[in-house]
């Protein structure tokens, strides 16, 4: 009797079993992405990667949890967010994730400081003073310590983007979920930005899983989960 | 939820010019509904007060309100023979059994009765007759029904003595005639009779249809002018409690079958016109409160659009649907209040403007300014139709924002 299992080191962030997202409401079916499994640990910087069309913006989404999938399974921190109600996955989305996309969406009306703390607020966990500490906190990693009065407006791109990273990471999320975020930065931007997510993982032990076209960034990251036509064709799920 | 109300607060600003396009169109309407009410109530209530004050509560008559059977189709009510062309027995007119009803009504508490006979006559002065509704009273009976002693302006109501040729007449006759005090006239019923009076009294009660028509003998003049020794034809009655006037009305009438009438039916008509007067007002009003609501409606829906993006990344942070909602509900309210408050600034000064202006006219009444109603209940009433419309307009661009796909608006990217 040899046969002990070794005992499970690590539990995957999110994982996804068999999910399957089909569009019906158009004139015919389409099938945005299909029979995906793959799986991210924590301290992971996972790249999604794949020509135009593959399905990957498709596919963060749906582990964001801001689309739901036709078919399949998708886990995250231990929960089976496709039996959750919705309510209960708005809160999985504040709680766990962070959101960057490769448009910065930044409140145009609010300063540095308050965008990032808008899931804060919402979330409703910390005081004034503490969420503004933290804010501050976040800045000062991005190099932007003194750009927390200013408006989106009076930033520039790469600065905006470290400040929609900042408004991700602000509730602490298990989960870091960027779709090209430096899909309008120059290279020494985007070598920051990739940086960051290293830092991310490396000392806090999240995971972050970034969709990418620059394909020498990829190769920098820990794994690379291909996709073509909506299907994962190398990397969905970690090798020993 | 304040992080919801901040936002809204951006929002607010985020469109200066077309925000405060809607905030005037709400001032508008809260400031004209609380100005053009305290216009119209001021004047029904000062009109009410007016008659209330001047004229008794209730007025029996000698009347009835069903044209009397005449005898002879009594006769036989199931004849099959139908008669046609009755011509009505001439009957003395008067109220009959006035002495009884006056008995009867003076163990009553509560209120005040005068006996009165009305008839027309003519005013015969320089060379010009002049018509007046005549009403014969007796003085120390009529001061307590009505408001004749206090509105003399020159004269003594006891002049009306039984044996002086005294009568008392309205401004309006007196201006028209030339008549003043101490005139010597010659009054002239239809009847034939004329009487030498002498003008002992003129009053002014602001009513125009009193001041101009009206005249008071003594009731025994009236009823010798009129030729119907001891007839009374109204007995006119004040009350304590004015709000008592139709039921004791009613009371009278099914007692004694004259038709009797409160202040209230008398001057039915009167409050036709005020229901007409009011419903076109206050539709006018409302139709700009409803433009008002247009006005944020579209102002919300334009925020909505333009701010497709902040929707959509609220949503992905975990904002939900009820927190979009309540954003854009906000960023109405917030217009629907402000114009509100400004309204009420707009109608508190409107009612200023028109408590200075000064005219003199006659209309239904006589009036040197403007009678107005400072009731702080229109300025509830407008900011609550204010408010609620605010929410409604709001209410829709917020419900198709708080709908919005986070996933069609990402896709869209910038
Ligand atoms: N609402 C939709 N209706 C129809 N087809 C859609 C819709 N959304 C996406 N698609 C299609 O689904 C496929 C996957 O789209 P997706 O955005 O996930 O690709 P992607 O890999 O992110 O592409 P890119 O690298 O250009 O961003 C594409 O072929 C796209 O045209
Ligand atoms: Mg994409």
């Amino acid at each position: 009797m040899d046969g002990h299992m070794p005992p499970r080191v690590r539990e995957p962030i999110v994982s996804l079993d068999g999910v399957t997202r089909i569009l019906t409401d158009g004139p015919a079916p389409v099938t945005l992405v299909a029979d995906i499994a793959m799986e991210v640990f924590p301290g992971e910087v996972v790249a999604v990667t794949g020509p135009s069309g593959s399905g990957k913006s498709s596919l963060i989404y749906l582990i964001g949890l801001l689309d739901e999938p036709t078919r399949g399974r998708i886990v995250l921190d231990g929960r089976d967010a496709t039996r959750a109600s919705r309510s209960e996955r708005e809160i999985m989305r504040l709680e766990k994730i962070g959101f960057v996309f490769q448009f910065h969406f930044l409140l145009p009306e609010f300063s540095a400081t308050d965008n990032i703390m808008l899931p804060m607020r919402k979330l409703g966990r910390l005081g004034e003073m503490a969420m503004r500490a933290r804010a501050a906190e976040l800045l000062g990693q991005f190099g932007l310590g003194a750009a927390g009065h200013k408006r989106p407006h009076q930033l520039s791109g790469g600065e905006r983007q470290r400040v929609a990273i900042a408004r991700a990471l602000a509730n602490d999320p298990l989960l870091v979920i960027a779709d090209e975020p430096t899909g309008n930065l120059d290279s020494r931007n985007s070598a920051i930005v990739f940086d960051m997510f290293r830092r991310l993982t490396r000392e806090q032990g999240k995971a972050v899983i970034v969709v990418t076209h620059d394909l020498d960034l990829a190769r920098t990251v820990d794994r690379q989960i291909r996709l073509v036509d909506g299907r994962v064709v190398d990397g969905g799920l970690a090798t020993a | 939820m304040r992080t919801q109300f901040a936002i809204a607060r951006a929002y607010v600003t985020s469109r200066p010019r077309q925000t405060l396009v809607s905030v005037l169109g709400v001032m508008m309407g809260v400031g004209f509904y609380v100005g053009i009410s305290a216009l119209m109530q001021g004047f029904q209530e000062d009109f009410v007060r007016r008659i209330v004050d001047i004229s008794p509560h209730v007025i029996i008559r000698d009347e009835f309100r069903l044209a009397p059977i005449q005898p002879v189709a009594d006769r036989n009510p199931a004849s099959t023979v139908e008669i046609r062309g009755v011509k009505p027995r001439d009957e003395p007119r008067g109220i009959r059994s006035a002495d009884a009803i006056l008995e009867a009504l003076a163990r009553e508490p509560g209120m005040a009765i005068a006996p009165t006979l009305l008839g027309q006559a003519f005013l015969r002065y320089g060379g010009k007759d002049t018509a007046v509704n005549l009403l014969g009273v007796e003085p120390e009976k009529e001061r307590r029904v009505s408001s004749l002693e206090r509105d003399l302006i020159d004269g003594k109501l006891d002049d009306l003595a039984e044996n002086a040729n005294g009568i008392i007449v309205g401004i309006g006759i007196a201006k028209k005639t030339g008549l003043v005090r101490g005139s010597n006239v010659s009054v002239v019923s239809g009847y034939g009779v004329t009487l030498q009076m002498k003008v002992v009294g003129i009053f002014e009660t602001g009513i125009v249809s009193l001041d101009d028509a009206q005249a008071y003998v003594h009731l025994k003049k009236n009823q010798v002018l009129q030729r119907r020794t001891d007839v009374v034809n109204q007995i006119r009655i004040r009350l304590t409690d004015i709000d008592r006037a139709d039921e004791v009305a009613r009371t009278i009438e099914a007692r004694h079958a004259y038709k009797t009438e409160s202040w209230r039916e008398s001057n039915q008509n009167i409050f036709g016109i005020f229901v007409i007067q009011n419903g076109i007002m206050y539709s006018t009003v409302g139709a700009i409160l409803v433009v008002s609501g247009f006005g944020i409606y579209n102002i919300v829906s334009t925020v909505v659009n333009e701010k497709r993006h902040d929707v959509a990344i609220l949503k992905s942070i975990g904002f939900s649907e009820t927190d979009i909602r309540r954003i854009f509900l906000m960023q109405g309210l917030i217009v629907g209040i402000i114009g509100t408050a400004l309204g009420w600034l707009l109608g508190f000064l409107l009612i200023q403007l028109l408590a200075s202006i000064r005219f003199d006219i006659q209309g239904m009444i006589r009036t040197q300014g403007f009678v107005l109603n400072r009731s702080i209940l229109s300025y509830a009433v407008a900011g609550g139709i204010a408010i609620a419309v605010s929410a409604l307009a709001a209410y829709l661009p917020a419900r198709k924002a708080a709908a919005l796909n986070p996933v069609d608006v990402i896709r869209g990217g910038a």
